[in-house]
């Protein structure tokens, strides 16, 4: 087992070669428009331990919506990965975002916001 | 019939006609709902890493002063305290292991078995539907199209309703006298905390969901999530400036359509 798949397996607690890229997760994400690769596509990348995917766009325009999880036809939690690959780079302490810009936002975007994209 | 409830952040200040349409409504009806004494930030968002329980620890401490103050039974209004606190109670309720650390972790606290049952507002409200008609005074005329966003519905494990095909708060509505509309993104992510980073993408997904309602006849669009409420509401200004032709569409929180349909 690769590196970056062993992580985000240990992260997440789910098991990546479940999934046998029917596509059903990124079928449904409402976020798909923005993303530069397809939740499926994500998982086939880990496995294949590509890091790039921690700088890839999906994993960080994800809102945790849990769409993709509920329609899992083979219940791999897409949700859990998609918040692994992010706390990988997280826990380098590395922010995504810049805290001193945000302002002007209910408490409620903000502190999801903080614990989303910073580490 | 007494409530505790808890209040979360953004009902004290982003979404205070929230939380005063909601005591108001539900005092027509017989329910009193008080707020716990002591209580704080739930994180907003549940921690979804196997080995981070430090950011479940907020939403047990809420639990726990619940208990304290003697009530096994919990009544959360915003749908993200909702979501993160039940899950944590979830939690607390089948993972042993994960209660016995967070409970030697929190020495001065009592320790937490999942006791305490939580429910959403709009829960308690379809028991109740005979009773709410029975307090209409002012019959509602719109149509309306019930955004339900993601939290109260997902992960399944803590939905309120069916979770491809919720019903709860279209049940309210005609019960107030109002009409629904067809909504197929009723449970459809608004983009939620993306506003922080990715306020395009929120713009766009707003616009796809206000117009989805328009086009299905809607009036105006209820909701119970202060995030929705602020993307939904916020946006159609940006929404304005991209497409000219964008009419503007009113965001009411399910209670104040409660509180108009009892005055």
């Amino acid at each position: 087992m690769n590196e970056l798949l062993s992580k985000v397996e240990e992260i997440s607690g789910e098991n990546l070669y479940a999934c046998y890229q029917c596509g059903r997760c990124s079928a449904g994400c409402p976020m798909i428009d923005e993303m530069d690769l397809l939740p499926n596509q994500v998982i086939l990348l880990v496995i294949r331990g590509d890091k790039s995917v921690i700088e890839s766009k999906t994993p960080w325009i994800c809102a945790q919506c849990y769409q993709c999880s509920t329609r899992c036809p083979k219940e791999v939690d897409i949700t859990k990965i998609m918040e692994a690959i992010r706390l990988i780079k997280l826990r380098k302490n590395i922010d995504y975002i810049k805290i001193e810009r945000l302002k002007n936002l209910p408490q409620i975007a903000l502190v999801a916001g903080v614990r989303k994209y910073t580490g | 019939m007494e409530f505790a409830y808890y209040p979360g952040c953004t009902l004290k200040t982003n979404a205070k006609e929230f939380e005063k349409s909601s005591i108001n409504a539900f005092d027509k009806i017989g329910i009193k709902l008080k707020e716990l004494k002591k209580w704080y930030c739930c994180g907003t968002v549940y921690s979804l890493a196997t080995d981070n329980l430090m950011y479940r620890l907020a939403a047990i401490r809420n639990l726990i002063k619940a208990k304290e103050e003697g009530y096994n039974k919990l009544v959360i209004l915003c749908s993200m305290c909702y979501n993160t606190l039940k899950q944590a109670n979830l939690m607390a309720k089948n993972d042993e292991e994960a209660m016995h650390k967070i409970n030697s972790f929190m020495d001065e606290e009592i320790n937490y078995d999942g006791s305490v049952e939580i429910f959403h507002p709009l829960e308690l409200l379809k028991e109740r539907l005979e009773e709410i008609k029975g307090k209409v005074v002012k019959s509602l005329n719109k149509k309306y199209a019930c955004y339900y966003g993601c939290l109260l519905l997902r992960p399944k494990e803590i939905a309120i309703d069916d979770f491809e095909n919720p019903s709860i708060m279209e049940k309210l509505v005609k019960a107030l006298g109002g009409s629904v509309v067809n909504f197929p993104l009723k449970n459809e992510c608004c983009g939620s905390y993306n506003i922080v980073s990715n306020k395009e993408a929120v713009i766009e997904r707003c616009y796809r969901i206000v117009i989805n309602a328009r086009n299905n006849g809607a009036d105006a669009i209820i909701t119970s999530c202060p995030l929705c409420h602020f993307n939904l509401k916020e946006m159609q200004n940006e929404i304005k400036k991209i497409h000219a032709d964008f009419i503007e569409m009113p965001i009411y929180y399910f209670s104040e359509i409660m509180e108009e349909a009892f005055k």
